[in-house]
């Protein structure tokens, strides 16, 4: 197995609060991988130091053989990374079609026509298209955290972040989004998955890694991860869905 | 079964085109049937409303709250002044050469401002045009801080007569006017533009998305630096004198500019426009009452920030979901 993205020895903090000690993984071409720990344990800013929104004070991320520490936000799209944002951050005064059409154009760099049949298509697939002209300052939450998936998913990534899109999600709801991300996984993208619902993660991901205080505390398959008593007792507490 | 089908023009749009093609070709005619007062006006209300779009571009997209543009209108009135008197340069040429010149001294000027963020910007585009305007009052062959007129011999390319001579001026201003809707609409609507509308929206997002967000206000500042410089110069033009306080006047090209643009909605195409022709009618109705002409204006603004912090415009679109230029793409299912 080839890493895609490998992390190693990341370093970054606010002050005193560490959101990144020491953390490193990889995560092959084509894995699924979940990142579990308590609110404020990290996950977010992991995200944002993979992405480039922000900047680790030590260590390194290579990307697809590249190394991608410095590299601009901006850059690391083009090279393949997207994301969904936990806070959901639309482009509100345009519409769900412009908002999945940012993505294909300047993320996927397509053009005209090309472009414009990209985003219809992620939309059938993200099942936004009856939502198309609706402008997306007015949606529902739930359809924001879709346009998010949508957005990332235009921007024809290798790497795709989903961070936290499950909450709040009806049981149904919750299903037909499982299925989306697994056939996006089917269809060969990288996924890393920041989710508190443990089912949907469950049903998904390949591999769980546990972070808390910004340190890496489990790496592994899925159900002994979920059976180690550490992680149970401590950063799960007492959720009914473990 | 064929997909759904994207398309940008909606009927709106294809009437508002025609009744503008139609009162462009009236407004290109009015040296013909205008009074000169009137053509006077015409003229400034055209020069606003190119500030204004230049400044709803920065501001209301690139998201470049800069109160210093001032310092732009003064340099490319300074530079028609400079280049026609003392380079001989054509009137015209002078203002387009300025507006290089205002492009080119604008490169360092953005790198030192774009340091600062929000308010702290903001401030210092304002500090950075009053460095502007004690320099040009420096310079003693253009009136130092007293400024100078425009010699007649250079007033005199424009048209030996005067009647020949306000309506070169006038068409200038309508010209100018045209071209800078025309470039905004068309940055606008092409893929850069979509960049831009995506970082008015949300920063953040749009550079998750490939978008180099300093990149493109660094292009944005510049160009709408140059187009202002010109504008500046036709201002100037038109008044045929020029000074520091003038030239560099916070209210006349800041303040004012952004009253219009707040007002008319900030952030869309037809903002800037509605909020000119506002801005005019009240200008003209209070003329007569000196200073109390202010205080209805900041009442205005005022009130239009508390009801309607989208301005007339947003208000209008909210509604009734226009839109006279065509920026939206509109997907179309075949049973639409």
């Amino acid at each position: 197995m080839s890493a895609l993205l490998s992390v190693s020895g990341l370093q970054k903090s606010f002050g005193a609060v560490v959101v990144a000690d020491a953390t490193s993984f990889d995560v092959a071409s084509g894995e699924a991988v979940g990142i579990l720990g308590p609110n404020g344990a990290g996950k977010t800013s992991l995200f944002n130091l993979i992405t480039g929104a922000l900047k680790p004070s030590g260590g390194r991320i290579t990307f697809d053989g590249a190394d991608i520490t410095a590299s601009s936000a901006a850059a690391r799209c083009k090279m393949g990374i997207a994301r969904s944002f936990q806070i959901p951050q639309p482009f509100g005064g345009m519409t769900v079609f412009e908002n999945a059409l940012v993505g294909a154009t300047q993320g996927a760099g397509l053009s005209g026509h090309e472009a414009e049949q990209y985003a219809m298509d992620v939309l059938d697939q993200t099942g936004l298209l009856a939502r198309a002209n609706t402008r997306a300052g007015t949606l529902t939450l739930l359809e924001r955290k879709r346009l998010e998936l949508t957005r990332a998913l235009a921007a024809k990534p290798k790497l795709l972040l989903l961070d936290e899109i499950a909450g709040g999600l009806t049981e149904a709801e919750c299903q037909s989004l499982i299925a989306t991300i697994k056939d996006i996984h089917a269809g060969g993208t990288t996924i890393i998955w920041i989710e508190h619902v443990v089912h949907a993660l469950m049903a998904v991901v390949e591999r769980l890694i546990v972070i808390d205080f910004g340190k890496k505390i489990a790496e592994g398959a899925p159900k002994p991860i979920m059976e180690s008593a550490e992680v149970k007792e401590i950063y799960l507490g007492v959720d009914p869905d473990v | 079964m064929s997909g759904p089908t994207v398309s940008r023009s909606t009927r709106a749009s294809r009437v508002a085109m025609i009744i503008g093609f139609v009162g462009l070709i009236v407004l290109i005619a009015a040296p013909w049937w205008a009074g000169r007062a009137d053509l006077r006006l015409m003229g400034e209300i055209y020069l606003y409303l190119s500030l204004a779009c230049l400044w709803n571009l920065m501001a209301g997209y690139a998201g470049l709250v800069s109160v210093g543009q001032q310092a732009y209108v003064g340099f490319g009135g300074y530079m028609l002044f400079a280049l026609s008197i003392f380079g001989g340069l054509n009137p015209v040429v002078a203002i387009l050469l300025g507006g290089v010149l205002a492009a080119i001294i604008s490169v360092p000027v953005a790198a030192l401002m774009f340091r600062l963020k929000g308010a702290y910007f903001a401030i210092g585009t304002w500090v950075m045009a009053e460095v502007f305007r004690l320099s040009f009052a420096q310079i003693q062959p253009l009136g130092g801080g007293s400024g100078t007129s425009l010699p007649v011999a250079i007033v005199k390319e424009l048209g030996a007569k005067k009647a020949a001579r306000e309506a070169t001026s006038y068409w200038l201003a309508l010209g100018a006017a045209v071209a800078v809707l025309l470039a905004v609409y068309l940055l606008l609507r092409s893929r850069r533009g979509l960049a831009l509308t995506a970082i008015r929206d949300s920063e953040v997002a749009a550079s998750g998305l490939g978008i180099d967000i300093w990149r493109t206000k660094l292009e944005v500042y510049v160009v709408t630096s140059a187009f202002t410089a010109i504008i500046g110069g036709l201002i100037f033009l038109q008044k045929l004198r020029i000074s520091p306080d003038a030239a560099f006047s916070v209210n006349d090209w800041t303040a004012f500019v952004i009253f219009i643009v707040v007002i008319g909605g900030i952030g869309t195409l037809e903002g800037p426009i509605i909020g000119t022709l506002l801005f005019f009618a009240l200008r003209e109705v209070l003329a007569d009452f000196g200073t109390i002409y202010l205080m209805v204006l900041g009442a205005v603004a005022i009130v239009v920030m508390l009801k309607a912090p989208k301005g007339v415009w947003g208000l209008i679109r909210e509604r009734f979901d226009l839109e006279l230029f065509p920026l939206s793409y509109r997907v179309r299912t075949k049973d639409d």
